[in-house]
């Protein structure tokens, strides 16, 4: 601990033990705690209590609960902790009694302040602290405290709960510490007497009748089976999982969502799942037993297991199909592929089940849905994938929401009742059916999907929210016919699809609704990225309007979409797909792009717009685009004079990538562009082209980035440090501050740039000379600059130091505040 | 309590309801899809209609060719359109008491039932109702006078002819029925017959019963009735919606507790959300136009125009669209638009408190202002001079067969480039297009109705929760074209009672109390009834007089009840307790007398004599009176 630091402690101590001085800020307590606990991680506690006895006295203090305040007490708990982790320390406060006073059943417990749980909860971190050696262990054992947490397992404060679980899962974790080695465990009868008794707790919880209780029992198993993988766990696990295995005979099943989660995380144990004892009997008795919404997590869990039989691996498949299973069933259509409906024939599930609510019905839809696109994904995703019949669920699931599906029973005709206009379901479906296009699907279910999608993106009933979901899909199922092709061209049935595609793209760029001009938009952009060079594709966009509206949506109301259409117009320029001219003045504005996009940049009052501008003309920079190849150092000054003068800084960080762009093509260049031509010997190290130097000084670029080497926003700063460094290395590396200013306008630039540190930014820097500006790359000290600003820029508020005059700055101010009242 | 169904059609509802000696015509709507049948009115000289060649039977008659005239395989009739009219024959529409209107849409048949029935009652409807009621009927006659027709064809609607037809002709029902439009002076005459009313104002109907209209939320003016008797209490629930538009909310709290709720006026659309119909709409009008077409809107003059016009306040800015000239054209076009900033009171709150910054309610006015929207009430005069392409035009009727919307059709119909959106519900789209075939202009069909859906209604059964519900057989099951759309009916238990034209239904209500006052002196002898068939209540409803029997009080001891039995000769007699009193058995003679609180019970088997001779022991312990 510095010194500043220990002066400042015995007054922190003294303010926090009056209760006349309350501490306003919790907040300052955390830190302070976090602070003591660095401090303890490389320092002895003990030395720390004997150096600074104001401490022992705080938390003396706080045996007299009545003058302090919870949140002190509350503190003092687990600083107590904190200290009392290590032994030695551990064995310094119990002299004293001071731990039995705090933890003991005649300390917190009796204090009225107990029922406040801020101070239970402190009370039991402060025991997860100190439950580190084994002298804790004996303390824990005699003190009573285990029965307390017994009792706090229920408490009405769910974090007190939930940490006093976590500390029964310490403590036995503690007890067993060191058993490992070697020798065989015994069996539970013959643990540790503290271990022995969070077992048989755990026991007798799991056979009462109460939920809670059940549910408290299996949530500190799952954590224990989680976080260790000691031997002794399969003990424990064949003592209790026949009691496990009886929960599922009752009738509810209580606790099933942890009792789900105890499963799977006792299957991804190593220790249990290759244990005779192993879980696959009980999970395939779970699987089987509990109802499709909650057997949905735990089959899923199963197939993610890395190892698992294959036997459970096909009934938990089965069991997450079932519902999909029953609605192609009960829809007629035809069956799948043997594993899809052979699986779930012996499931009990019906439409009956499946309808039983209307929210039963749309939350289990959603739940397998989500969970079979999850599993697609995986590298454990089930072979053979039913992929037709899942792809023809998908399909019908959306027919039965848009109200299309012809049902032929009186079931799906329920069901159709009960989907249409869903958007919760119809947005799954759209997920999980754009996953679906990774796998092969044949011809005819492509062009059913292509046909599907092309209705929800149509349907007027569309939801905005869907219509996205729609757009992603349609993406990813035209990604996928590319592959399909075999070459990188679109399939014909993908054209045909495309053609029908831009009317309805078109009618969505007009709609009144922002949300849905702006997803098409994007949709537009990602569409012309990937197909703008392919001939069929052009000529498809180029027949429509599109690219005539995207123009148009420049004009937006709404930023958002103003942004899209500057992303997507800035791409279907750079692909040369831009409007096609009808008459003289679409002409004019087709040229104008450039200007438009300026004159968004200069004056947009919205942020959005302005960056994604700047986004594409670093792109038309990068491609070396036509209008800005033309006279590229134009088009830069032009940008950047507009650049610096923005208020947004994201604005101004692109501003200086859309520099770096220029600066490494200017330098490549000036450089030999052969790399296989013989270097001349002056070649090797760097020296700048003067003509490179003289295209930089010409511009406003170095204006543009030391001033944003001072910007008051760090990221700003640290990129044009980044680029000025960059600059540095490739014009002047070798050399160094000794060989400065030695320019004629060097001074005064040094000057302007020392004003604009101090914050006096109307100065302009002048004209500059290439050797001025080499001095000047040379004389600062850019790597310090570069550490200074890596540093968060609270790196000084968040010294201890600062932390601890705050507290008490504030404890001041406080007092000063007290006496203005009278 | 009976309910005379005189209408077929749900959203254009007319039925009488007898309650309580009152008799009350729940709406006048008027079924005008009728006209879908005739020729368009051409504005102006129609050479293409004018030349469609007449129809002849199969067997190469052609008496009929100078009626009916043949357009692209579809067989209308040349003549002036006629209605459809709700039955006059079921009941006789002069004993009608009240007339109780709903909203604007189902008064169109008033003048029909008011002037040409004996009709001599009162109407009662909210003063929106009524002033824009007038408008609309006042269009509609317009728009058929200005275009005279000298000739009116009848010879189609004889039933030996009419089955030769081909459909739809063949199989429109009760075509000798059908009418031609009224004229203004019915029209006149029929509205001074209305009584304004006001939200939640209590009327009373002869002391019988009191009639209550509520806000149905569905447009300005439009109500719900309460009809309701000191223990009974009918609610009739036509036209309501509750999606945020002009008018003010629906009130649906005042519904509760109903005996019967009758319910019609759903929407036409179920499965058309009307914010996703104004999105389409507004997509395609903005297609259009940039593409330098031309869009036609075929409207009423009040109603979803108003929504639409405040939606494209706010969307032609941001599509672009400012210079685009909007025009309305209707004969009230002028007085709608005003009309609509002057009702207050009756929209919705976000329109009454601009009332007081002061703003006009609905931003129209500032399309007016700034030029954007431009109304004629014709397309001749000043609005040739202005016109100017590409326009948006909005204008009447909707069902395409008369008014100046058939102009621009005979215009605008013949390029691609220009587009017919349709917004209102009541026709069939494609029907209405039948004779501007073959078409090269787009259509697009956006029906907004606003009107509950079945989602809707299925919740406000749940809150309101009454004991019966009475609708249009078509509520109750699935829309024939999508017959497996469960969702799309009435889900009510128990289940919804149904009706069709022309039918009678028994209300299932049973009326148990009834207030009664009693005076002290005797009433005055009644007046022989006049002649007059009115009034006729008190006088003609004297039930038949029957000898009235006493009524019994008193209890029966059961001890005292058997000495006397066994001194009668009943022997043998056993005295059970029960829960209610007691039973005497006496088992000689095979015979159960229950004797409870307020019941007596004497059970032998089938000896008439028995029974009589047990009765009187029994009423010797009573007390008549």
């Amino acid at each position: 601990m510095d010194p500043e630091c220990s002066r400042l402690l015995p007054a922190l101590c003294a303010v926090l033990a009056d209760p006349r001085q309350p501490v306003a800020d919790d907040t300052c307590l955390e830190k302070l705690l976090d602070w003591f606990k660095t401090v303890t991680e490389t320092e002895s506690s003990l030395q720390l209590l004997q150096d600074h006895p104001c401490l022992v006295e705080l938390l003396s203090h706080v045996l007299k609960p009545q003058d302090v305040s919870p949140r002190v007490l509350s503190f003092a708990l687990r600083l107590a902790g904190a200290f009392a982790a290590q032994e030695d320390c551990f064995q310094y406060l119990q002299q004293g009694d001071l731990l039995l006073g705090l933890f003991g059943e005649a300390g917190a417990l009796g204090w009225s302040a107990w029922s406040i749980p801020s101070v239970r909860s402190g009370w039991i971190q402060g025991l997860c602290a100190l439950a580190h050696h084994p002298s804790a262990l004996h303390f824990l054992a005699d003190s009573g405290a285990v029965d307390t947490v017994f009792s706090l397992q229920g408490d009405p404060s769910l974090f007190v709960a939930s940490a006093a679980s976590q500390l029964l899962v310490y403590i036995l974790a503690l007890s067993m510490q060191g058993r490992d080695a070697g020798s065989p465990i015994p069996e539970v009868a013959a643990w540790p007497v503290c271990a022995q008794k969070i077992v048989s707790h755990v026991q007798e919880s799991l056979h009462s009748t109460a939920a809670p209780q059940v549910t408290q029992a299996l949530n500190v198993l799952t954590t224990t089976f989680g976080r260790c993988r000691s031997p002794w766990m399969e003990v424990l696990w064949g003592q209790l999982s026949p009691l496990v295995a009886s929960l599922l005979k009752r009738d509810p099943i209580p606790a099933a969502h942890s009792l789900v989660d105890l499963l799977l995380s006792v299957a991804r144990s190593p220790v249990l799942s290759s244990a005779a004892c192993g879980p696959w009997e009980i999970l395939a008795q779970t699987l089987h037993r509990l109802s499709p919404t909650q057997a949905g997590p735990l089959a899923l869990g199963t197939l993610k297991l890395q190892r698992c039989p294959q036997e459970l691996r096909t009934q938990a498949f089965g069991i997450l199909l079932q519902p999909l299973a029953c609605i192609l069933k009960a829809t007629a259509q035809a069956p799948g592929p043997p594993g899809l409906l052979d699986g779930t024939a012996g499931g009990s599930m019906t439409v009956d089940t499946l309808l039983s609510s209307k929210s039963a019905c749309v939350g289990l839809l959603c739940q397998t849905l989500a969970h079979l696109e999850e599993l697609q994904t995986l590298p454990q995703c089930p072979s053979p994938w039913p992929q037709e019949p899942l792809l023809d669920a998908a399909v019908i699931i959306l027919r039965l929401c848009d109200g299309s599906a012809d049902p032929s029973s009186s079931g799906a005709g329920r069901l159709c009742g009960t989907l249409a206009g869903c958007i919760r379901v119809q947005r799954a479906a759209l997920d999980f059916l754009g996953t679906l296009s990774q796998g092969m699907s044949p011809q005819e279910s492509m062009l059913q999907v292509f046909a599907i999608l092309l209705k929800n993106l149509e349907s007027p009933e569309s939801s905005p929210t869907v219509l996205k979901k729609a757009f992603q899909a349609t993406l990813r199922w035209l990604q996928s016919s590319v592959k399909t092709s075999g070459c990188s061209d679109l399939s014909p049935d993908a054209l045909l699809f495309l053609g029908e595609l831009f009317p309805v793209l078109q009618k969505r760029l007009c709609s009144p609704c922002w949300e849905v001009r702006d997803s098409a938009l994007e949709f537009l952009t990602h569409l012309s990225q990937h197909w703008g060079g392919q001939a069929d594709f052009r000529e498809e966009l180029q027949s429509s309007e599109v690219p005539m509206l995207a123009c148009q949506l420049l004009q937006d109301p709404e930023s958002y979409v103003r942004a899209s259409a500057v992303a997507a117009t800035g791409q279907l320029f750079s692909r040369g797909l831009q409007a096609t001219p009808t008459s003289s003045e679409n002409l004019q504005a087709q040229q104008g792009l450039l200007m438009d996009l300026m004159y968004i940049l200069s004056t947009d009052s919205e942020g959005f717009p302005r960056r994604a501008v700047l986004q594409v003309f670093t792109q038309w920079l990068r491609d070396g685009h036509a209008d800005v190849a033309r006279d590229t150092e134009w088009f830069v000054t032009t940008v950047l004079q507009a650049v610096s003068r923005d208020l947004d800084w994201e604005v101004r960080v692109q501003g200086l990538e859309l520099v770096q762009v220029f600066l490494t093509q200017t330098l490549g260049r000036f450089r030999p562009r052969c790399p296989y031509a013989v270097t001349l010997p002056e070649a090797t190290s760097p020296t700048p082209h003067p003509e490179f130097l003289r295209t930089l000084c010409r511009l406003p670029l170095f204006e543009f980035v030391f001033r944003a080497l001072f910007d008051c926003d760090r990221p700003v700063a640290q990129k044009a440090c980044d680029l000025l460094l960059f600059l540095r290395d490739e014009t002047a590396p070798s050399s160094g501050p000794q060989e400065t200013r030695d320019g004629p306008n060097s001074a005064s630039v040094e000057v302007a740039l020392q004003r604009w540190q101090e914050g006096e930014q109307g100065q302009p820097l002048g004209d500059l000379e290439p050797e001025a500006m080499l001095a000047l790359l040379r004389s600062l000290d850019l790597e310090g600059l570069q550490g200074k600003l890596a540093k968060s820029s609270d790196h000084i508020e968040k010294s201890p130091q600062s932390l601890l005059q705050d507290m008490l700055a504030t404890v001041g101010m406080l007092e000063e505040n007290e006496a203005d009242c009278y | 309590m009976k309910l005379y169904c005189l209408s077929g059609h749900p959203t254009l509802p007319c039925n009488v309801l007898k309650f309580k000696s009152t008799t009350i015509m729940l709406d006048c709507g008027l079924d005008m899809t009728s006209t879908l049948n005739f020729l368009p009115l051409p504005l102006v000289q129609s050479p293409r209609l004018s030349n469609l060649p007449g129809w002849s039977l199969k067997d190469g008659s052609v008496f009929l060719d100078k009626e009916l005239k043949e357009c692209s395989g579809h067989v209308f009739v040349d003549s002036v359109p006629e209605f459809c009219l709700p039955e006059t024959e079921l009941i006789d529409l002069s004993t009608v008491d009240v007339i109780l209107i709903s909203n604007y849409h189902c008064m169109m048949a008033l003048p029909y039932i008011t002037e040409h029935t004996g009709f001599t009652g009162t109407v009662y409807a909210t003063e929106p109702t009524v002033q824009i009621g007038r408008l609309l009927m006042e269009e509609l006659v317009n728009f058929i006078e200005r275009v005279p027709k000298a000739q009116s064809a009848s010879l189609w609607k004889n039933k030996d002819v009419q089955r030769l037809l081909p459909s739809p002709l063949k199989d429109a029902v009760e075509v000798t029925t059908w009418r031609r439009c009224y004229t203004m002076q019915e029209v006149n005459s029929a509205l001074s017959k209305i009584q304004l009313v006001g939200y939640s104002q209590k009327i009373e109907l002869f002391g019988a019963v009191q009639v209550t209209p509520l806000s149905s939320g569905y447009a300005l003016g439009s109500s719900n009735w309460i009809i309701q008797s000191h223990y009974e209490k009918v609610s009739y629930v036509s036209g309501s919606s509750l999606l945020t538009t002009h008018p003010q909310p629906m009130d649906q709290a005042s519904l509760k507790n109903s005996d019967v709720l009758l319910l019609t006026g759903l929407t036409q659309i179920p499965t058309a959300n009307p914010d996703g119909m104004v999105g389409e709409f507004c997509s395609n009008l903005a297609l259009t136009v940039r593409n330098g077409g031309n869009v036609l809107v075929p409207c009423y003059p009040s109603g979803v125009i108003y929504d639409l016009l405040e939606c494209l306040y706010q969307y032609i800015d941001s599509a672009g669209l400012s210079s685009i000239p909007f025009y309305f054209i209707s004969p009230v076009a002028n007085s709608s638009l005003e009309f609509s900033q002057i009702f207050a009171e009756w929209l919705c709150h976000n329109k009454q408190s601009k009332v007081y910054l002061p703003e006009p309610p609905f931003p129209h006015a500032e399309l007016i202002q700034t030029n954007k929207l431009k109304h004629y009430p014709s397309i001749h005069g000043d609005f040739s001079n202005d016109f100017r392409q590409p326009c948006v035009v909005f204008t009447g009727h909707p069902s395409l067969r008369c008014g100046d919307v058939v102009h621009f059709m005979e215009l605008w119909g013949k390029s691609s480039l220009n587009t017919v959106i349709f917004t209102e519900p009541d026709f069939s789209y494609l029907e209405a297009l039948a004779p501007y075939q073959p078409l090269a202009m787009k259509c697009v069909y956006c029906p907004i109705d606003t009107r509950l859906n079945f989602i809707q209604v299925s919740k406000l059964l749940k809150e309101v929760q009454p004991l019966h519900v009475v609708c249009p057989e078509q509520y109750t099951q699935p829309p024939p074209a999508q017959s497996h759309r469960m969702d799309l009916m009435i889900d009510c238990q128990p289940p919804a009672m149904s009706y069709r034209r022309a039918e009678v239904l028994a209300l299932p209500f049973k009326r148990r109390y009834e207030k009664i006052e009693i005076m002290p002196e005797p009433p005055p002898r009644p007046t022989q009834p006049t002649s007059s068939k009115k009034r006729k209540r008190v006088s003609e409803d004297v039930p038949d007089c029957k000898v009235l029997k006493p009524l019994l009080s008193g209890s029966i001891p059961v001890e005292q009840f058997v000495q006397t039995l066994e001194k009668h000769g009943f022997s043998d007699i056993k005295v059970e307790d029960t829960a209610k009193g007691h039973i005497v058995l006496l088992q000689e003679a095979e015979t159960l007398i229950q004797l409870e609180e307020d019941s007596t019970h004497i059970i032998c088997d089938n000896d008439e004599t028995l029974r009589v001779r047990l009765r009187d022991l029994v009423l010797k312990f009573l007390q008549k009176f």
